[in-house]
């Protein structure tokens, strides 16, 4: 309650400042119902973080922040958007959590040259033939799948199960841990979007008796999914995921069952560099010492990003070409240390493997293993031409 | 697949199907009985699984969190009884329908003012948080023992409550024949505050014993709903017997359908139509099931009504 | 209000169509662009709900799974348009003739129930299509699919216009509404409402019930699916959200809520409904609990709806 308080307050100081004709007007549509509710409380809080540490300003110039609720729905998600382009005539847009959402709101915006720097997805679509200048990526879908392929071939792991929900997302997470990994599948097993019960493919995968298991059940369905998985006995097979199965939000709702799941993303809370040192214990300080999640992490960044575009670009966000450019050669320090877009806009970056253990005051948490992949580019830049 | 591998799936089945009754046995029995459809019900589920994680981080004491569970869910629901289910009883489904999706979205935000949006850490009772060994070769999760016991317990504590209690008999008085039983100077008020009550009970019970090996976050109620739904109307509304048939039904066709189905269709269709087809197959199974009862038997396997 | 002004209630609807179609001529000077689309989505909407009204107001049939048909016409526009069709009414004629289709082997299922097992078998049939949609891989699956170039209208009418476009949805919401309305009031219709209050009787007096009722479900279904298919062109995406089983309750609560087998109902409870939901987004995180009390009040201070409580005053005020 007392974040809602303060989130009140800088609302109203936002909405003071707005006052002001030529503020700088950033649409966020924020996922704080709905599926994704979790996830995007945590870029919820983030981006106020980041509202706070840039005084609501961006580049220097007074900023104003909208932020509305579209309850995870693409449809609603949509509409917002026409609201932002037509009656706010924003500057910026960020926020949606789900590839989806980002799906239905990319072509008005790109229509309309609003930038849109994603604070989540990277849908294949828009790193190949969907690509456009307009579009901003914090990682590629697959990319954090890939990079748990080549974990897997380290640990020397020869036969994997698989595992995901029956929708293509599902089937292009396998497929990006199918890149890289060089041993065998065992099984790829589907299950059914929003599923509760997962004893049949757990007693499936115990039967097939696998090296350790890879799956991408975002959401309920991974926490459902752990539960039971440790539960059933199967605790000594490794798990393995792409982050958004093992962030913060899964970690605290599993507890002691999560120690040990290997996960691999773009960032952690405890990867070394100032900025991102500053960002974490100005996070914990202001939300009861809790970890932040890759999509805190990531929706602060992407303000930033934003302040230092309207900087380099001199203040005039009209000048749209100026601001792409500055958005394409990013000079602000980011939270996940160097990086670069590559042709398509999608970064080129390093990706980490975590491991869920316990912090020095006992508190279970993603740790830093070490670096999986070195400046790692998606697989579909080829077939972006822009 | 061995003997094994398919008894195992058929206790999975038979253990989701349980499950599936814990949380109809309640619905069924306020429709039944009430005549009233309480989309609401899930609502409950969820504030049993809330309250039943918070109590049992606090205290450490799994008992403890589902009693308080139990008893806070139907404090909230003799309140939510008092000002707007009670006069419901009389009125259209449809309306029912209407105020108690409302009271949906009214107890969604009360949960995200009260608890946030982020799903809330519900364990496992250390003493069952592991497997046991049912015999050579398989390992059962003893938690899911315990809620498939949970399920027979309340099976056979509602079979005996319907047939052997005077509430019983008035609750089958009203359930066939609501105005007659009215005639015979049955306090229907009194009654009908009980059965919701009990239902809100049951609810409670199922979110406090689903908790440890489900999300427990907003929309829980609405995900698990459906099914519960489905159950109750392919058992028969009402019946508390096709409640307990149908759940059974479900949850075994459910886990057949996710564990054998995709593996049989490998083997008849060429491997890339068999990957789409099986898991899509497997997701609707359930509505199938249910169409096909109903078209068979428009009121469901085992009609209450007359 | 029928005694003082006999002919207001008469020209009313005619004013309201005249107010809707001068609307994006006067928007712009005051800075309401956005609110075309605004007003378009609602009439799209409320094209779907007329229909819905028509079979639950007047039929008495509770379909729970009506946004499964309006699903269908929106990736029935999708499968055209991914096979290179680019005219609209191609796309929106096939929506609802495909709907039609869906909703002829539905409802010939659904009808041998009755009341609760309606409800949940037309819930089950939607819920079966949201599955197949959400694992076809062609149409994007649970991603949705986006439809990047606008649908064409005519050599005179160019779809890339919003206007005309919006004229467009409300000459077709029009014609829909006043199709409803005359049918209801029709000989059918007064069937449909004889089946509604008694349906043994119908039967009885050797009315064909079955094939009444299912020729006003395949009728509703193929409008539900009309409205799918304007959904498609005005979303420019569609994804299986939109015939999730909540999309369906939402339906049936904006038709209640404007009230249920009132002529204006329909409209009145969707634009309600909307209006409501985007205002309140707009101030608050918490925008579900204020529609939840919305929804308890009118059940019980206005049990037939909004429709009726405005017919209600206005009965008043000319008694007066």
């Amino acid at each position: 309650m007392q974040s809602m308080k303060k989130f009140a307050v800088a609302l109203a100081l936002c909405s003071a400042a707005a006052a002001h004709a030529a503020d700088i007007k950033v649409g966020i549509a924020l996922d704080i119902s709905g599926p994704f509710a979790a996830l995007g409380a945590e870029a919820r809080d983030g981006f106020e973080l980041a509202i706070e540490k840039l005084g609501g300003k961006l580049g220097g110039q007074p900023a104003e922040f909208i932020r509305t609720d579209f309850g995870g729905n693409p449809e609603q998600a949509n509409q917002l958007v026409a609201r932002y382009l037509q009656r706010d005539k924003i500057d910026f847009f960020t926020g949606p959590i789900g590839s989806n959402a980002a799906l239905a709101v990319g072509p008005a915006l790109f229509a309309a040259k609003v930038p849109y720097l994603s604070a989540n997805p990277g849908p294949s679509a828009y790193a190949g033939e969907k690509c456009s200048p307009w579009f901003f990526a914090q990682y590629q879908n697959d990319t954090y799948d890939e990079a748990a392929g080549k974990v897997a071939n380290e640990k020397g792991y020869r036969n994997v199960v698989l595992i995901a929900p029956n929708y293509p997302a599902g089937k292009d997470h396998l497929n990006g841990f199918k890149r890289l990994y060089k041993g065998a599948v065992k099984d790829e097993i589907y299950t059914k979007l929003g599923q509760i019960d997962y004893a049949a493919e757990i007693a499936q995968i115990r039967a097939a008796k696998p090296d350790a298991v890879f799956f991408f059940l975002p959401g309920a369905m991974g926490i459902n999914f752990v539960k039971q998985f440790v539960g059933g006995g199967l605790k000594d097979v490794p798990l393995i995921a792409p982050g958004f199965s093992a962030d913060e939000d899964v970690i605290q709702a599993v507890g002691e069952p999560m120690l040990g799941v290997l996960n691999t993303a773009h960032w952690t809370h405890d990867l070394q560099n100032p900025a991102n040192a500053e960002f974490v214990s100005s996070f914990r300080k202001k939300y009861d010492g809790r970890y932040p999640s890759v999509y805190a992490a990531m929706a602060y960044d992407t303000l930033m990003a934003m302040d230092a575009a309207v900087r380099d670009a001199g203040g005039k966000v009209e000048d749209r070409e100026a601001v792409l450019k500055a958005l394409k050669n990013p000079s602000f320090k980011s939270l996940r240390g160097e990086f670069r877009y590559g042709a398509n806009n999608f970064p080129v970056q390093n990706y980490y493997l975590r491991e869920v253990g316990k912090d020095a005051e006992g508190r279970i948490t993603n740790k830093l293993v070490g670096t999986t992949l070195e400046q790692h580019q998606d697989a579909y830049v080829g077939a972006c031409k822009m | 697949m061995d003997a094994i591998f398919v008894f195992e799936q058929l206790l999975n089945g038979l253990g989701y199907g349980l499950m599936l009754f814990l949380i109809a046995a309640g619905l069924t029995l306020v429709f039944g009985i009430m005549d009233t459809m309480n989309l609401a019900h899930g609502s409950l589920y969820m504030a049993g699984a809330y309250v039943a994680a918070r109590v049992h981080e606090a205290s450490a004491s799994f008992a403890l969190a589902v009693a308080v569970a139990v008893a806070v869910t139907v404090a909230v629901a003799a309140v939510l009884e008092f000002l707007v289910i009670r006069r419901l009883y009389r009125r259209d489904h449809l309306v029912q329908v209407l105020a108690t999706f409302g009271i949906i979205l009214i107890a969604d935000d009360a949960v995200k003012a009260i608890w946030g949006v982020a799903p809330l850490l519900a364990s496992t009772p250390a003493a069952l948080a592991g497997p046991v060994q049912l015999f050579e070769g398989l390992p059962y999760p003893s938690y899911r023992l315990l809620l498939i016991g949970a399920g027979l317990a309340v099976a056979l504590g509602l079979y005996l409550l319907v047939n052997n209690t005077r509430v019983g008999m008035l609750v089958r008085a009203g359930a066939s024949n609501r105005q007659m039983a009215e005639f015979m100077g049955v306090r229907v008020g009194a009654v009908f505050a009980f059965v919701f009550a009990l239902g809100a009970g049951l609810a409670a019970l199922a979110g406090a014993l689903m908790a440890p090996i489900s999300s427990v976050q907003i929309g829980m109620g609405e995900a698990i709903l459906i099914p519960a739904l489905v159950v109750i109307v392919i058992g028969g509304i009402g019946s508390v017997r096709g409640a307990f048939v149908a759940a059974l039904l479900v949850g075994l066709v459910d886990t057949a359908g996710r564990a054998f189905l995709p593996p049989a269709l490998r083997a008849v269709l060429p491997p890339s139509v068999a990957a789409d087809l099986g898991p899509a197959l497997a997701g609707i199974a359930m509505y199938v099931l249910m169409a096909a009862v109903l078209t068979l038997k428009p009121a469901g396997l085992f009609p209450a009504r007359g | 209000m029928h005694e003082r002004f006999p002919g207001l209630a008469r020209r009313l609807p005619w004013l309201v169509l005249a107010l809707l179609a001068a609307f994006p001529l006067f928007a712009p000077a005051f800075g309401l662009e956005y609110y075309v689309g605004f007003v378009r989505r609602v009439l799209i909407v409320a094209i779907a709900a007329t229909s819905l009204n028509f079979i639950l107001g007047y039929g008495g049939m509770a379909a729970l799974g009506h946004a499964g048909f309006i699903g269908v016409g929106a990736y029935t526009v999708v499968a055209l348009v991914e096979a290179g069709f680019s005219s609209a009414w191609l796309a929106w004629g096939g929506a609802a003739a495909v709907a039609g289709l869906a909703a002829a082997a539905i409802g010939a299922v659904s009808l041998r129930t009755r009341g609760v097992y309606f409800i949940m078998i037309t819930l089950a049939f939607a819920q079966m299509l949201y599955y197949l949609a959400v694992s076809l891989r062609t149409w994007g699956g649970d991603d949705g699919y986006g439809i990047y170039t606008p649908l064409e209208m005519g050599v005179w009418l160019d779809g890339a216009h919003a206007q005309v476009f919006y004229w467009v949805v409300l000459a077709i919401a029009a014609l829909v509404f006043a199709l409803f309305s005359r049918v209801a009031h029709s000989r059918y219709g007064q069937a449909l409402r004889g089946i509604r209050d008694n349906e043994t009787r119908m039967v009885a007096l050797g009315y064909p019930v079955y094939r009444l009722k299912l020729a006003g479900f395949v009728a509703a279904g193929a409008v539900a699916g009309l409205a799918g298919g304007l959904l498609a062109s005005h979303n420019a995406f569609v994804s299986p959200g939109m015939m999730h089983w909540t999309q369906s309750a939402l339906l049936l609560v904006m038709v209640m809520l404007g009230g249920l087998g009132r002529r204006w109902g329909a409209p009145l409870g969707v634009a309600l409904w909307l209006t409501l939901e985007e205002a309140l987004k707009m101030h608050t995180d918490y925008w579900h609990w204020p529609l939840g009390v919305l929804l308890l009040l009118v059940v019980f201070h206005a049990p037939q709806g909004v429709a009726a409580l405005l017919e209600r005053r206005a009965g008043k005020e000319a008694a007066r």
